[in-house]
């Protein structure tokens, strides 16, 4: 069997009962077990995607189907599932099995949607690269042209892409903090969303910094991103900062016309030492929204240099608190001591890795007697100003357009001992976490090694609509059909 | 502030002054806890009023329960302070083990209710005025049992999350007995408002007592914490132990270490809490899971029309209205049931009648079976048949008396006690004149005596005539009949 | 800005957030610790180059109120599911070393 290319064709298929559900589960887990030297997932979960697909058919045959009946997927394993094991990719929550389900999975499973398996990532959404998981990195089913070193999927949702990027899922989701959908996505060729904060609910999903944290989807065309967004978003009494408002038809979205549409290119982003590929990349998505009818100006978003430093003391400050849960009294990992204080040192030190830790002592630091002020208290204020440039910028463009990221996918062990080095990859898509605005990575063009690289479209908060009409005609005027080559299946 | 000298404490090098401020941790009666739906109830089964928020679970988030909030403001209007209309929910971040998230939402650096006062009501009749700091909304922590095995501790979850009012009071008070009367009227609101129950005994009101001394005129000395004391006796002995203690340490040429300390209700001691020697650094932020708590002055309002009158409008009621005196006014509105049963009590009676009996016969009676106005055997309106027929005067005071004695006993009402046992007071003139003419017919000598006049000897003949009715004969008629006969 | 940031993070001061943290450290690993988490707070101390003097801070992006729940008792009543994931438990209860207050 050809597996379907897309949500959008396996629906089709699945609707005229030229697919079946079963079928298409089967080929999945197929290509799931073929693609494991990709580690692209922390457990694959074949039986649950068996009896899903078995109550999907039923359904189908019912003519009683949902908007993602019978659509498998793939879960970053930072989505609590119910009786699943989850693991942030963490030591520390070793053999943790929610009695719950995370409220955006819970949609999906009642839209219909089908569990493949919950996918690797940096511990706790801690990374750029995949390298900080418990359970070893992601490869990148892509490779530089005539170079067989193991490339990273980005991070942290790096798991998720890459399913989707070798045809082991339909779609999946992810959680941006600070980029961790965007930048897969772009380094990884699919779409990658991160809505606006408080669009999807973030009960359920294991927390790295609250303000930030923002679930969403990976697909293989903006159609299917769109389609999978509508079922994930949507208000939720259960998360007090989850936004009341109704979740309009997303998939409408991908059909306007972009003409009239003003889009905004801030200065601000043309970083020194920005690659020529991606300056030219950049130029050739406002040529192609232009020729759409979009009107293409300049903007400034004038504290952009001050995202990253900011969201590395806001980020790690409430990672820190965040994080003080993992003690190893109720859940996860415990290494016994002496005494209760030295239990939780000993699991703390055992259970989180190098990135976590990192970032945990600087969390705490940030927030200590006496640097709170300096730190945390400046970090938000510098928050503010980047929210209002956006707002500025917003008063006179309806969207912005940038690279997603300063580079194609590194090399794994590349930037792993340069925290800094690694941050880096995180400037062009943090400022709209910092700013709880929506965006989307489109993939646009492939490197001169023949790698993906991404354009980013932001929008005003709530305004996923025109981001996603902007982003159907970049994707058009693209026509990104590179794929990788299987070179994970085992012959 | 003014102090007067009996306050302080004498020593050997001379006068010293006690400075105390108390934070109590009230717990908000509600049904469900602070951030989530589970119960609130006290004695479940371990973790069974647990929810996935209480218990921390990783992905979890608390969303703010509204009576909560209303209680935190309805006691900020009785304690006459500050509403803040945009509050804010922080994180004290510190490891303990019935501390699940590693974290206690709490309120730091804009609570919800700001300064106010409280009026305290001394033993002496007078009252003086506390200043409060400051009230906040936080969550409790769960219960930690140390004593249930050889090594381990056990965590029980039911309690983590119930809303606390932590109420933070000015060092005003100056003694045990201020701090005693501070906590007594503090408790008192809260009941009249319905905003805790005030059980000090299932923990609903805990107090951190701050213990300083210092030489009258001089600034604040370094103050010791003593920890979560749950009882009022307990906040006194507490206060008294660590003032000496502190006394005896700076007249011995040492210094007060600032502590947080425990209170030993066996010894009467407090001592160093070994498990917080480590200097704090709690690490407030705020909570990133919620938004400011802003609250309309329409919500403000409207509870503060719907506020109770509490003790201080009712004592001043009582003095204006019904003409009570402040002594027996206070001891009335102390405690809300009492003022609620008065109130019945009084209504359509003579109100200073009425505080009598309800101060001093039935309370009386109370003590000795050891309850509390709310169970008591005679309710308000059994009580006043009582007093009815005794203004009737359809009984005498003195046969009132056993009557309401056999009402707590028995629970029977006055009329069936009166009538069972033929304690009806003859108020019939004829019936009275009979046995007077008897009296006065077997006692000459007592009649020549009166009439050559020795008139103190009327109480002696009103005496023989209710004795010889067996004490049924209206006291005041029996009076007057003998006034009459004697003088003829 | 407050002149409360140091240039250089100490040892002794990675040893307080450790302990702070609750995070065991071996003391041959607080050098070069020390050394990385000096690098991360010289990176973003570029902030300081912006006065935000007359800037309130920001907690939340949002311009929502915060919205309350009905005092209803809807949850709990499942003390086997909070404790099904315990390290240690029993009787019902969690399970620790003891602790010495
Ligand atoms: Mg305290
Ligand atoms: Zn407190």
């Amino acid at each position: 069997m050809n597996l379907p290319a897309s949500i959008s064709e396996a629906r089709a298929r699945l609707a005229d009962r030229t697919l079946s559900a079963n079928e298409l589960v089967r080929a999945e887990l197929k290509a799931m077990a073929a693609a494991r030297p990709l580690n692209a997932f922390i457990t694959e979960t074949p039986e649950i995607a068996l009896a899903m697909a078995g109550e999907s058919d039923r359904r189908l045959a019912r003519g009683e189907a949902r908007a993602l009946e019978g659509i498998p997927l793939a879960i970053k394993d930072l989505f609590c599932t119910k009786g699943v094991l989850t693991t942030a990719a963490s030591h520390i929550l070793d053999g943790f099995q929610p009695t719950y389900e995370s409220t955006v999975t819970r949609k999906l499973w009642e839209a219909g949607a089908i569990l493949l398996g919950k996918t690797n990532l940096d511990e706790f959404a801690m990374g750029s690269s995949n390298e900080s998981s418990h359970y070893g990195p992601v490869k990148s089913p892509w490779r530089r042209a005539g170079d067989n070193r193991p490339l990273t999927p980005g991070g942290s949702s790096g798991g998720s892409a890459a399913a989707v990027a070798a045809g082991l899922a339909l779609g999946a989701t992810g959680t941006d903090t600070g980029g961790s959908i965007r930048q897969p996505a772009a380094v990884s060729g699919v779409v990658g969303l991160k809505p606006t904060y408080g669009r999807c609910s973030r009960w359920g999903i294991v927390a790295f910094a609250s303000s930030l944290d923002q679930a969403g989807p990976f697909a293989r065309n903006v159609r299917d991103a769109a389609v999978l967004l509508r079922s994930m978003a949507g208000f939720d009494p259960q998360d007090s900062t989850s936004a009341d408002r109704p979740v309009p038809d997303y998939e409408l979205a991908c059909e306007r016309p972009a003409r009239g549409i003003k889009v905004g290119v801030p200065g601000e982003y043309r970083v020194a030492g920005m690659p020529p590929e991606i300056e030219a990349l950049w130029q050739r998505g406002c040529d192609w929204l232009k020729a759409a009818g979009a009107e293409v100006v300049e903007v400034s978003l004038p504290h952009t240099k001050y995202a990253l430093p900011a969201y590395y003391i806001v980020a790690p400050a409430e990672a820190s608190s965040n994080l003080a849960r993992y003690d190893g009294v109720r859940y996860g990992l415990r290494v016994p001591g002496e005494d209760i204080q030295q239990m939780y040192e000993k699991t703390r030190a055992a259970g989180f890795g190098c990135e976590v830790r990192r970032r945990v002592l600087i969390g705490t630091y940030v927030l200590s007697a006496g640097y709170y002020d300096a730190y945390y208290v400046k970090a938000q204020k510098l928050r503010r100003l980047i929210k209002q440039d956006f707002q500025a910028a917003f008063g006179r463009v309806d969207a912005i357009l940038t690279p997603t990221t300063p580079g194609p996918a590194f090399a794994l062990g590349e930037k792993a001992d340069d925290p800094i080095a690694m941050y880096l990859n995180d400037v062009f898509t943090v400022t709209a976490n910092l700013a709880g605005l929506p965006g989307i990575s489109v993939p646009a063009g492939l490197s001169a090694d023949g790698l993906p690289l991404g354009l980013q479209l932001l929008g005003p908060a709530f305004a996923e609509e025109t981001i996603l009409t902007l982003a159907a005609e970049l994707e058009r005027a693209a026509s990104f059909t590179a794929r990788p080559e299987p070179w994970w299946r085992l012959p | 502030m003014s102090r007067d000298a009996s306050k302080l404490v004498a020593a050997a090098s001379g006068p010293w002054e006690v400075v105390i401020g108390l934070e109590v941790h009230a717990q908000v009666t509600s049904a469900a806890k602070l951030f989530s739906g589970a119960a609130t109830a006290f004695g479940a089964a371990p973790n069974a009023q647990v929810s996935l928020v209480d218990a921390a679970m990783p992905g979890m988030l608390p969303v703010i329960n509204r009576v909560c909030v209303e209680q935190a403001v309805k006691t900020g209007l009785g304690l006459a302070a500050e509403i803040n209309r945009v509050s804010v929910f922080d994180r004290k971040n510190y490891f303990y083990p019935d501390l699940p998230a590693g974290y206690q939402i709490s309120q730091y650096k804009q609570p919800i209710v700001g300064k106010g006062r409280l009026l305290i009501d001394l033993a002496d009749g007078t009252t003086r005025e506390v200043g409060i700091t400051r009230l906040h909304l936080e969550q409790d922590a769960g219960k930690s049992l140390h004593d249930q095995h050889p090594r381990h501790s056990y965590v029980d979850l039911n309690r983590a999350g119930v809303a606390l009012m932590e109420i933070v009071s000015e060092p005003d008070m100056r003694s045990a007995e201020e701090a005693g009367a501070y906590l007594r009227k503090l408790r008192a609101i809260l009941r009249y408002l319905g905003t805790c129950d005030g059980n000090m005994e299932e923990g609903s009101l805990r107090a951190d007592v701050n213990v300083s001394v210092r030489r009258p005129g001089e600034g604040y000395g370094t103050r010791c914490e003593i920890k979560n004391v749950n009882s009022i006796r307990f906040v006194q002995q507490a206060i008294d132990y660590e003032a000496k203690r502190q006394i005896a340490l700076i007249e011995d040429g040492g210094s007060v270490k600032q502590q947080t300390r425990l209170f030993d209700s066996r010894t009467g001691s407090t001592r160093e809490m070994r498990s917080k020697e480590e200097a704090h650094d709690y690490r407030y932020f705020p909570d990133p899971d919620l938004l400011p708590l802003e609250l309309s002055e329409a919500f403000i309002s409207g509870l503060s029309a719907s506020l109770p009158e509490l003790p201080d409008a009712k004592k001043a009621r009582f003095m204006r209205e019904l003409a009570l005196n402040a002594y027996d006014a206070s001891v009335l509105v102390a405690e809300k049931e009492t003022a609620d049963y008065f109130e019945a009590l009084a209504q359509g009676r003579d109100a200073k009648v009425a505080a009598n009996w309800l101060t001093g016969d039935l309370f009386g009676h109370l003590n000795r079976l050891g309850k509390g106005i709310a169970d008591s055997p005679v309710s308000a309106a059994r009580l006043g048949e009582l007093l009815d027929l005794l203004t009737a005067g359809s009984i005498s005071g003195r046969a009132a008396k056993d009557v309401l004695a056999e009402m707590v006993d028995s629970g029977q009402s006055a009329k069936a006690i009166v009538e069972t046992k033929g304690l009806t007071q003859v108020s019939d003139s004829d019936a009275i004149e009979g046995l007077i003419d008897e009296v006065i017919a077997g006692n000459a000598d007592k009649v020549g005596q009166y009439r050559a006049g020795k008139e103190p000897l009327l109480g002696w003949f009103v005496g023989q005539v209710m004795k010889a009715s067996r004490g049924k004969a209206n006291p005041a008629l029996a009076n007057e009949l003998l006034r009459k006969k004697l003088a003829s | 800005m407050p002149a409360n940031k140091p240039s250089e993070i100490d040892t002794a001061t990675v040893r307080r957030i450790a302990r702070l943290a609750r995070i065991a450290v071996k003391d041959a690993e607080l050098p070069a610790l020390a050394k990385e988490l000096g690098g991360i707070l010289a990176w973003v101390a570029v902030l300081d180059e912006v006065d935000t003097a007359a800037v309130a801070p920001m907690a939340s992006v949002h311009d929502e109120v915060l919205r309350w729940r009905e005092d209803r008792v809807t949850d709990g009543g499942y003390s086997a599911d909070i404790v099904a994931n315990a390290p240690a438990q029993e009787a019902g209860f969690f399970a620790v070393p003891k602790v010495v207050e």
